[in-house]
Formats: structure tokens, C-alpha cells, sequence
């Protein structure tokens, strides 16, 4: 990155990046001080954090370019930089969003006193939030590999606990599980970082896409790296830790599982190809993980039909939902990389990204209220829940609109511009697995709609749900459908502080032109 | 051979082994130790691109070897959390291996908050 660019972007708008990665950080270390106010600490951070995100995208939108920070003035190759480029400024906000959501969610809950006892549950939910959104925050604005794995590292750290919540021998048989694949996966990163320093002498992601060249060592650090964050991202076929993980923890956990965290080294899978490797023929690397990503959608979306069970289903249809994102490689890389289509392959694809996390908090948060009130999630037993929780039932059905690709939601725009996207590049298998995954999308989501709206007996809930958790999984499902308004073309906002190569001319915002990766 | 490419194959052996014994043992405790064999080795390929790298009048290049202390102090914990959790497993179940056959199942009693 060429020091004028750095420079020009490290004043108080820089600071911003340091504030969203310190401010939950120092969220999790009050925590630990004041014990029992945690839930407190993190309720008032919140709407600071949503507020930092905010600003960061309105300085990131008004100037055009990305906004940098420099940790103690120490310039890459020598020192670490804080980069936040349009996608990274997406990505805050998604992220302040939900966790908010999860936050208005979970307040007042894991209170309940055992026999009298107090428990810890409070404790760490609260304090492994904060350290998840500190992580999160640190993957999304990282501009240094190295300094990548430790937030990687972090919310692998702070997301494992999530899963033990409640301490049963399944949910730690399948924290375990999650932390043993998660392990391997990020040591595997790391020894690709190591196979980029010893070869380029720099970690730096823009210094590194300056200088690889295609040989023998950048492609075996790419492979290992790749191959480590599927394992984390949970990719088919090493997506066998995520559902008992994601089932099994509480319902305001597995909303930010399922919705943030597994995104976080998808992330980083895209940082590697489309900006450290940005120059680099990886076609039939692009065409695997296309494939790898086609077969998760309709492996994902199988097993999801054939679930019993409510919360599983969800974590089934997430591993398909996965399965999208990966169509981006195919379709974003290699000939298409500079054209206006490879550009909306890449709008839809983080769009995808946008859609499903805050479709899927939604439909994570309503299936735990239903279980709640049911005292179980068998979907077959659903029958009369639409009468007697309504407003869940219909945020779930409108977070199943956006997984399905139904108009108008978020995830129509998404899949609907994936798919334009590989009809026009003549890619048109990729088309054909989109249009089967939205059908058997349709089939899991009826399943669990059908017995819920059917009337019959009138039920006796085991508990009641208060309205204000009922309003937040709404408000969230509600986002999910107005992303559905977004302008179905190649973002503006998304081409900010990408590199040079891939931003197709008719794209390149005013005031970045000059600035040449 | 110089000494580079002697400890350059050790790394890789370490590498291959405990990338071996996570992926094949089904034992926790073994995919654990394995995970810290494989970590040993990437610290050590860190630590001959340190000597690689040396500039003139030091022995080696410091920010490798940066790296490998923050790596040793992540994998410390990695293994101190997967360790409690086997622990804690074992304490509920008298029984520390995770069984594939049987698929764990969210219980019946919802426990969100």
C-alpha cells in the first residue's frame, strides 16, 4: 500500500477502525471485573458499537476510499494497518446489527437461578459476545495475515464456549468437535502464512498482492490456507462439526453462530483470492471451490428436509446457505474478473453474505422461542403454534423468504444476481444448482410452515414469550426483507479498496482513481 | 544437506505426523497432542525462515520469530480450552471420545434463555 494512501486515512476517521475492534475487547475485560453487570456492560456498548460501524460506512461511502489506520504510526511492511474497505464496512454493520439484535434478544435471559444457585451462564454468554464481536470486528478490518490468524484464533476462542452454554454432554461432545476441526483448521492457515513470509518477506495483504508471482509455493500456501479455513468455515465435506454445534447451543448463541461466525473465515477465503492473489490465473482453484460450494447447497438442503427436528433443520439449511457464497470464485474470477458481470457475481455473493447472516439470527432466535414455548422442537408436533405465537412464527416465514430467494427479500437480490451472473458467463450449471437449491430451500421451510399454520387443537405453551424478544427476532427478520430494495446492480460501495484488476472501469469511484493497488 | 533444509524436512515430518494423527485417531486426547506436534512443526519452519532471513550482523530475522512466540502462546491455550472441555466431557459422561455413529440431538427441553 503506497504511504500516501495510508497516511491520508489515519486522522480520528481512523481511529473509528481501533474503536470497533477495543471497544467490545475492553467490553469483555469489564465483564470479568464486574461479574454480575455484564449483561449490563454489553447492553450499553451496543449502541455504541452500532454507532462506530455507522460511521466508519459513512466515511468510507463519503471519501471513496478505504479507510486505514496505522498502530503506532509504523508503516507495512514493519508495522500492522487496520484497513476498512467497502466490503469490510458492510460486514461492521451486518455485524452490529445482529449482535444488537441477539443482545435485545437474550435480555433478562440465562438468569434463571437453578435450585436457588446462581450459575455462570450470564457470565460467559455476555462476556464471549462481546470477545465474538471484538474478533469479528479484528477479521473484518485486518489488512495483515498474520495479525488475521490471531482474530481467527479469537473468535474460534470466544465462539466455543457459546456452544457448552448449558453444559450437556452433547453440546460439549460437539464443542469439542467444533474446537478439534477449528484447531487444525487455523494451524493450516498458519503455516501458509508462514510459507508467504519466508517466500515475499511480508504479511501485509496489499505489499503481498504487489509481490507473489505464480509459483510452486504461493499455490501450496493457498491450498493450505483454503483448506484450513473451509474446515472453519465448514464447507461440504468438512461441515460435520457445525450442526450438532449450532443445534445445540442456546437459540441466542446459535443466531451468532450461524449468522457471523462462520462468516468471519469465509471472509478471510476471499481476502486471499480476490486480494492477495487478485492477478493470479487460479481458475480451476476458482472452479473447485465452486463445486465444493454447489455440492454443499444440495447435500445441505437434503439433509434438511429430512430433519425431525427444528433447530437441526436450521443448522442444515445454514451449511447449504454456505454453499452460495462459495459460487463466487467460479463466477468473480478468471475471465469474468474485470467485467461488469464478474462484478455482480461479487455484489450477490456479499450481498448472500448480508442476507443469510440476518435471515438466519431471525430464524435461529424465532425457532428458540418456539421452543421455548413448546418445551420441545419436534417439527412434526408444531401443529397451532402459528395461532399461538404469530408474530414468531411469521418472522420466521419471512426469514425463510430470504433463504428461498423469494421476492422481495434480501436473498431474491443475492440469488438472483448470482444467477444472472452465471447464465451471462455462460456458466450456466452454477444456474441450474441455484434454482434447485431455492426449490428444496422452499420444501424445508413449508415443512416447518405447514404443521405450524395448520389448525388444530388449541396448545398449552410451557412458557410465555415476552413481546419485546418476539419484536427483535420481527425487527430482524423485517431487515431481511428490505434488503430486498437494494438496486439489483453491482454495488458502488463494494468496489472501494478493491484491487485496481478488479474493478471494471465503469466502476471505479471518483476519488479512488488515482489510487493504484 | 546444510542444516536449513535438515530442520526444513524435520518441520515437514512434524507437519505430516500430526496432520496424520488428527485427522486418523479418534481419541481427543491424541488429535490434541497431534494438533501441538503440527504446531511444533510450523514453529520451527517460522524459526528457519527467522535464519533464512538474516540480515548482515544478526542472526535472524525478528518478526518470525515474533510470530512463533505469538503462536506458541495461542496454541498453549488452544490446548489448555480443549483439554478443560475434555475434562468436563469426561465429568459428564465417564467418558472421554466422541462416537460419529450416534449424531448428538438438541434435548428436549429447549435450554435458550
Amino acid at each position: 500500500m503506497p504511504p500516501t494512501v495510508a497516511l491520508s486515512g489515519g486522522g480520528v476517521a481512523g481511529f473509528l477502525l481501533v474503536l470497533a475492534v477495543i471497544l467490545p475487547a475492553a467490553g469483555v475485560v469489564l465483564s470479568l471485573a464486574v461479574g454480575r453487570c455484564a449483561e449490563r456492560v454489553a447492553l450499553v456498548l451496543m449502541p455504541a458499537g452500532i454507532g462506530i460501524a455507522l460511521a466508519i460506512i459513512a466515511e468510507v461511502w463519503r471519501s471513496g476510499t478505504p479507510l486505514v489506520y496505522l498502530i503506532g504510526g509504523w508503516a507495512p511492511p514493519l508495522g500492522i494497518a487496520l484497513r476498512a474497505d467497502g466490503l469490510s464496512a458492510i460486514m461492521l454493520v451486518t455485524t452490529a446489527l445482529v449482535i444488537c439484535a441477539v443482545g435485545l434478544f437474550a435480555r433478562g435471559g440465562f438468569s434463571e437461578n437453578v435450585a436457588g444457585r446462581e450459575t455462570r451462564k450470564p457470565l460467559v454468554f455476555w462476556t464471549m459476545l462481546m470477545g465474538v464481536w471484538s474478533a469479528l470486528n479484528a477479521v473484518w478490518l485486518g489488512a495483515d495475515l498474520f495479525n488475521l490468524y490471531v482474530a481467527l484464533e479469537l473468535l474460534t476462542f470466544s465462539a466455543v464456549p457459546l456452544v457448552c452454554l448449558d453444559g450437556r454432554a452433547e453440546t460439549l461432545a460437539a464443542a469439542l468437535r467444533y474446537l478439534l476441526f477449528a484447531l487444525v483448521g487455523s494451524v493450516l492457515y498458519l503455516l501458509g502464512v508462514a510459507l508467504f513470509y519466508g517466500a515475499y518477506g511480508t504479511l501485509d495483504i496489499g505489499l503481498l498482492a504487489s509481490r507473489v508471482r505464480p509459483e510452486p509455493v504461493v499455490w501450496i500456501a493457498a491450498a493450505l490456507m483454503t483448506a484450513g479455513l473451509l474446515a472453519k468455515t465448514a464447507l461440504f465435506p468438512l461441515h460435520l462439526w457445525l450442526p450438532p454445534a449450532h443445534a445445540g447451543a442456546p437459540a441466542a448463541a446459535s443466531a451468532v453462530l450461524s449468522a457471523l461466525v462462520v462468516k468471519g473465515s469465509f471472509i478471510l477465503v476471499l481476502r486471499l483470492w480476490f486480494d492477495v492473489l487478485p492477478g493470479l490465473p487460479g481458475v480451476p482453484a476458482a472452479q473447485a471451490l465452486g463445486t465444493l460450494g454447489a455440492a454443499a447447497i444440495v447435500f445441505g438442503s437434503v439433509l434438511a428436509l429430512r430433519q425431525a427436528r427444528l433447530k437441526l433443520l436450521i443448522a442444515y439449511s445454514t451449511i447449504a446457505q454456505i454453499g452460495y457464497l462459495f459460487l463466487v470464485f467460479p463466477l468473480a474470477t478468471g475471465a469474468a474478473a474485470a467485467g461488469i458481470w464478474g462484478s455482480i457475481a461479487w455484489t450477490g455473493g456479499v450481498y448472500q453474505l448480508v442476507s443469510h447472516a440476518v435471515a438466519k439470527a431471525a430464524m435461529f432466535m424465532a425457532a428458540g422461542l418456539i421452543g421455548e414455548a413448546l418445551g420441545h422442537d419436534r417439527i412434526a408436533e408444531l401443529g397451532g403454534i402459528g395461532r399461538a405465537l404469530p408474530v414468531t412464527v411469521f418472522a420466521f416465514g419471512l426469514a425463510g423468504m430470504s433463504l428461498m430467494g423469494l421476492p422481495p427479500s434480501g436473498g431474491f437480490v443475492a440469488k438472483l444476481m448470482l444467477l444472472t451472473a452465471s447464465v451471462t458467463e455462460e456458466q450456466w450449471w452454477w444456474a441450474v444448482v441455484i434454482l434447485l437449491g431455492g426449490l428444496l430451500a422452499a420444501g424445508y421451510v413449508f415443512r416447518v410452515l405447514a404443521p405450524a399454520l395448520a389448525a388444530t387443537k388449541t396448545l398449552t405453551l410451557q412458557a410465555r414469550v415476552s413481546r419485546r424478544r418476539e419484536g427483535a427476532v420481527l425487527a430482524l427478520a423485517v431487515c431481511a426483507l428490505l434488503l430486498g430494495l437494494l438496486p439489483l446492480r453491482p454495488s458502488q460501495l463494494l468496489q472501494i479498496g478493491r484491487p485496481a484488476a478488479l474493478v471494471p472501469a465503469a466502476l471505479v469511484p471518483a476519488a479512488s482513481a488515482v489510487i493504484v493497488r | 544437506m546444510n542444516a536449513e533444509t535438515l530442520y526444513g524436512l524435520c518441520a515437514a515430518s512434524l507437519v505430516g505426523l500430526g496432520l496424520f494423527g488428527s485427522i486418523v485417531d479418534p481419541q481427543p486426547l491424541r488429535k490434541i497432542l497431534s494438533f501441538n506436534l503440527l504446531g511444533g512443526g510450523v514453529f520451527l519452519l517460522f524459526g528457519i525462515i527467522a535464519r533464512r532471513g538474516a540480515v548482515a550482523g544478526m542472526g535472524a530475522d525478528p518478526v518470525p520469530q515474533a510470530m512463533v512466540i505469538t503462536g506458541i502462546v495461542v496454541a498453549f491455550s488452544a490446548t489448555a480450552l480443549a483439554v478443560a472441555l475434555v475434562l468436563r466431557l469426561f465429568e459428564a459422561t465417564g467418558d472421554a471420545t466422541l462416537r460419529s455413529d450416534a449424531p448428538p440431538r438438541p434435548s428436549n427441553d429447549e435450554a435458550g434463555p
